[in-house]
């Protein structure tokens, strides 16, 4: 696709002048991330659209959606959102993050139009097509959108620039329920659990707020580099001066070793957040703590809030530390902590040991949020900054994969349980302890990432224009 | 790439255009900071 036009929205138009403050480029990522976060808080329309024609979620009518058909919209927009990073890091590195950004307001905004035409209507392929299909491809555009361009103004610092963006993704699920559940009890008294005006007020919010970004990124030029910043001389295999093309990044064992990596990660990650509610409730019940002192549903509500603020801060925060450990340090971190973690779970609840229960979660969460955070470093490192948005976009497929794949496992393996008896802790037993293998997949497979075979490299120097083609 | 020399493009500065960052981190940090005292309002149960 030529890109020969003068528009506001191409790469030549947003390349940053002298004086140019790179601080302001966190926000415009931030602005994205914060709106499409939103996609991890859509289970709190659960029960609202399963209760459109009853109008109330104890009693849903017969034609009332499912949980089920409901959950697959999730399904839907987080497989989306792997296939359209892979699909368009290319074309992102070549048309400049501002167009990107700009597609991804509109499929974001535009999907929640779309669903709420569904929801009015009662169309679940409508709700679908345009949450699922239309709002996942905003999300995987968006998700990828700011990645290289933070890399480029930020060589010193890689793991604190995509850290603080990331985090956005995490900080946006924050926003987007509270948000929600607010227009939906407004919206009460004039349609169907207020669910269609919330839908239309929420992409009309996230398409003008998502502008903000689309209109502040701005790209430094080729030769830029921040004021006083000196490369390290000091040789390291796991740190590239040579670039890497995304189309010969996916031919390296490298890409494919962190997808397990990712895989690993989400996954095991999915294995505590799917189980947060009811894994606390069952095992520190009434029953097991005595009555009164069980942990009740709000209670867990809080638990799994609590979660969500260290998923939050874990991103920046080990992400950050990535900078100065290095990439492979902090995931053996990950890795190696977590699989004790996992592993010591099952027990404590065993024990009704309370506090530790909660504290080790929180660091588990934490740790998940940053191998999430710090993979575009990562890919950096070892692939250079040539096109590490397109590599990052297709690296995300694990996210998909996992995203389908965990909540399955997951639920198979405590429903099995279960079924056999168990309760409490030991429901979940399995389940955590299969993540803490998983862990240790990831692990070993981090442990042999290794630097890229000069022979994938671009000989001579790289242009964005050069990855037009 | 390899890392070249910055001759031609005057750097990027960290002082510059203090108030333009100060108001774009504004526009996000109010949002989040409202997110996450919802969060937290919210996980506080956990603690009663």
């Amino acid at each position: 696709m030529a890109d020969n036009s003068s528009s506001l929205l191409d790469r030549s138009r947003t390349v940053a002048g002298p004086g140019y403050n790179r601080w302001l480029v966190p926000p415009a990522a931030l602005a994205i991330h914060l709106a499409i976060g939103q996609a991890y808080a859509f289970s709190v329309f659960n029960k609202p659209l399963g209760a459109l024609i009853s109008g109330d979620p104890a009693k849903p009518a017969p034609d009332d959606w499912t949980p089920l058909q409901i959950g697959i919209t999730f399904s839907i927009a987080i497989v989306l959102l792997g296939l359209s990073a892979a699909i368009f890091g290319k074309w992102l590195e070549r048309v400049g993050p501002r167009k990107a950004m700009l597609a991804s307001s509109l499929c974001f905004g535009g999907g929640f139009l779309i669903a709420s035409l569904g929801v009015h209507l009662h169309n679940i392929w409508l709700l679908y097509f345009g949450y699922g299909v239309v709002g996942g491809i905003g999300l995987g555009i968006g998700y990828i959108s700011p990645v290289s361009t933070l890399i480029k103004w930020f060589p010193d610092r890689k793991g604190v620039a995509t850290g603080m963006a990331i985090m956005g993704f995490g900080g946006g699920a924050m926003i987007g329920s509270p948000l929600a559940n607010n227009l939906m009890t407004h919206f009460k008294g004039s349609a169907p659990m207020g669910v269609a005006p919330t839908f239309i007020v929420m992409g009309i919010i996230y398409l003008i707020f998502m502008q903000f970004g689309v209109w502040t990124i701005r790209v430094p030029a080729d030769d830029w580099k921040p004021a006083g910043y000196v490369p390290s001389t000091e040789h390291n295999d796991m740190i590239t001066t040579a670039n890497v093309s995304a189309d010969n990044a996916i031919k390296t064992p490298q890409f494919w070793m962190l997808w397990v990596v990712l895989l690993c990660n989400v996954t095991a990650g999915i294995g505590v957040l799917e189980t947060a509610s009811p894994l606390i409730q069952e095992t520190f019940s009434d029953t097991a703590m005595g009555a009164g002192k069980g942990v009740t549903a709000a209670a867990a509500a809080g638990f799994v809030g609590l979660l969500s603020l260290f998923n939050l801060l874990g991103r920046f925060f080990w992400s950050s530390a990535s900078d100065k450990l290095g990439r492979k340090v902090a995931y053996a971190i990950y890795f190696g902590l977590g699989t004790i973690m996992y592993a010591l779970i099952p027990t404590l609840g065993h024990n009704l040991q309370l506090t530790l229960f909660v504290a080790v979660a929180c660091v588990i969460i934490s740790m998940y949020g940053g191998g999430f955070a710090t993979a575009p470093a990562y890919l950096s490192d070892l692939f250079g900054k040539y096109q590490v948005g397109a590599i990052h976009g297709r690296l995300l497929t694990a996210w998909s994969t996992a995203g389908v794949l965990g909540p399955l496992i997951v639920h198979y393996l405590s429903d099995s349980r279960k079924a056999e008896g168990f309760s409490g802790a030991a429901a979940y037993q399995t389940v955590f302890y299969t993540m803490a293998s998983l862990l240790v997949v990831g692990f070993i497979s981090n442990i042999l990432v290794h630097a890229v075979n000069e022979r994938y490299y671009e000989k001579g120097p790289v242009t964005v224009e050069a990855g037009a083609h | 790439m390899n890392p070249q020399p910055n001759n031609s493009t005057p750097p990027a500065t960290e002082s510059g255009m203090g108030g333009s960052v100060v108001l774009a981190w504004l526009v996000v940090g109010l949002p989040l900071a409202w997110g996450v005292s919802q969060t937290f309002i919210k996980a506080l149960a956990l603690f009663k």
